[in-house]
């Protein structure tokens, strides 16, 4: 595997978000270097999606710094960040249902990747294949099933020409089959280069591609650094394993 | 008899054209940004008038006239959209219901201060084309106005429709229709996107307000009148479907002209009732498909669902 370069590309400082009394965020502070896999695990209502919102800008923190490559981003709107190059996926994914594959992506390539209508069309039909979606270009979104669904959702985040991808539970709800294809292309991703940040509830999946893996529990981040140490550290057993109905 | 009908129904059909490009603005605005502008016709009566002291105090012909008329009202409708409507929206759904019947009465009564309450059209600036006819064999009249106004609507509606589809502003507006937050996601500005479609809405407004001072007399007040007529049209057509609101128009524009056959007062009415027809048939069918067939969803509709189901389901309390 080679060293990713340290120098942080990402940071959060002290993040804070609140609803109501609910802590969502409390005092997170997160990196990740340019070129770097970080995952984040963390059980149920333990702030990673919270955290994607606030890294991505879909709402206002309510404390707390956020740069990317240097600039402070803390009150930039979700798409000047997506201009700078933050891209990111739904959990549950959110196709434009009205519009066709191939429209899906023409939308993140133009308004994202700032490309115009001859270079977008040939950089979205790029994503098509490497998502395996080229097929699929002319379907209706609405017709699509899960994978491909979360297929799209990457082709879009990708369309964007980010620098970093903040991926979301992106194998959640996946055969064994299909999560093996995921892998891959997000593998391909990474060896190309990009930032990835990967919140996912399938441990062996995760572990596969990241270089480092955060757990977070309440709000507050419990541990960082390498995957295995993380996951045999005992606040982290206690948070995540021991919450986890089984 | 059979001529007359003919003629009413070439006729219903062609100022169908008039409804369907004062609706398609009211239907985009809907469709995009979900606001509901209910001034949307004081601002055509705004861009007629407008259009009127050009050609008539300027002496501009009326082509330079609606040319000099539609960017203005376009950046009306951008900075209507920045300053009010936005702010409005955050208010909740009664908000923007009220700042639009305000800003309508605004308008009015503006136009009032400005243009006083004299009927006004811009027939007499149009030449031949306000009474000129091409006459077809079995004696129909066949106006050239109307035919010019469906005209504009077909390529107005069909221009639109393209721009919806193949341009980048026009994914990024259904992009935005279909999940705002999304599309920000995607680098959309969403704000900007509203805007935009305010600015092509009150556009749209404005032409129609040019074709209806060529082929009526207009005041300061004919605006809500005008409203009424292109909500009927939206919502037989289908709300946001750009091609249901030509038919919605067409078949508002028929209804109109064939129950003028029956009676001159009852051309009005029997638009309105062709409207609340559609929207009965609308309610019908939606409580058909909840209730899977239509003597089950007839009976909800009318509150008829028998006592003894609901005693078999245990919903009787």
């Amino acid at each position: 595997m080679n060293s990713p370069d340290l120098q942080s590309h990402l940071v959060a400082r002290r993040l804070r978000k609140s609803y109501g009394s609910l802590k969502a965020l409390d005092d997170v502070s997160f990196h990740v270097g340019k070129g770097e896999a970080v995952g984040i695990v963390g059980p149920n209502g333990a702030g990673k999606t919270t955290l994607f919102g606030a890294l991505a800008g879909s709402f206002p923190v309510s404390g707390g710094q956020i740069t990317f490559a240097g600039d402070d981003i803390t009150h930039d709107p979700a798409e000047t960040r997506c201009a700078m190059g933050i891209a990111r996926t739904y959990q549950v994914p959110r196709p434009f249902l009205g519009m066709t594959v191939f429209e899906n992506v023409m939308v993140a390539a133009r308004a994202g990747g700032g490309l115009s209508a001859a270079p977008a069309t040939d950089h979205a039909a790029k994503i098509l294949e490497q998502t395996g979606l080229f097929a699929l270009a002319n379907t209706p979104a609405a017709a699509l099933g899960l994978l491909d669904r979360k297929r799209l959702e990457v082709a879009r985040a990708l369309a964007t020409s980010p620098d970093i991808i903040l991926l979301d539970e992106i194998g959640g709800g996946l055969t064994e089959a299909e999560l093996v294809q995921l892998i891959a292309l997000i593998q391909s991703l990474k060896d190309n280069g990009m930032t990835i940040v990967w919140i996912e509830h399938i441990l062996h999946a995760l572990i596969k591609v990241i270089d480092r893996l955060v757990c977070m529990a309440e709000g507050r981040v419990l541990a960082a650094g390498d995957p295995n140490a993380v996951m045999q550290n005992a606040d982290v057993r206690r948070a995540y394993l021991g919450s986890t109905p089984e | 008899m059979f001529e007359q009908l003919l003629q009413a129904i070439l006729q219903g059909a062609l100022l169908g054209g008039y409804y369907a490009i004062i609706a398609a603005g009211l239907s985009l605005m809907f469709g995009v940004v979900r606001f509901i502008n209910l001034a949307h016709g004081d601002l055509s009566i705004l861009g007629a008038l407008i259009t009127l002291s050009l050609v008539q105090i300027l002496g501009l012909p009326v082509l330079a006239a609606i040319a000099v008329m539609l960017p203005l009202m376009a950046v009306i409708g951008w900075l209507m959209h920045m300053f009010l409507f936005e702010r409005a929206m955050k208010g909740g759904f009664l908000l923007p219901i009220l700042v639009t019947i305000g800003l309508g009465a605004a308008l009015q009564n503006g136009m009032f201060g400005i243009w006083g309450s004299d009927t006004r059209s811009l027939g007499a600036s149009i030449g031949s084309l306000a009474w000129s006819s091409w006459y077809l064999p079995g004696g129909i009249i066949l106006g050239k106005l109307p035919v010019l106004i469906f005209g504009t609507a077909v390529i107005v509606i069909g221009a639109l429709h393209l721009m919806l589809k193949r341009t980048g502003l026009g994914r990024a507006i259904r992009a935005t229709a279909s999940d705002p937050e999304a599309a920000e996601l995607c680098g959309v500005d969403a704000r900007q996107v509203h805007r935009a479609a305010a600015a092509i809405a009150v556009g749209l407004a404005a032409i129609a307000g040019v074709f209806l001072a060529m082929r009526a007399q207009i005041t300061p007040y004919s605006g809500p009148a005008q409203l009424i007529f292109a909500f009927e049209a939206v919502v037989i057509g289908g709300i946001g479907s750009l091609g249901g609101t030509l038919i919605g128009g067409i078949i508002l524009g028929l209804s109109q002209t064939l129950g003028g056959l029956i009676s001159a007062q009852m051309s009005l009415l029997s638009g309105h009732l062709v409207f609340l027809g559609v929207l009965i048939w609308r309610i019908c069918r939606e409580e058909k498909l909840a209730h899977g067939g239509w003597r089950a969803g007839l009976k909800a509709v009318l509150g008829l669902s028998s006592k003894r189901r609901k005693l078999a389901s245990g919903d009787l309390s």
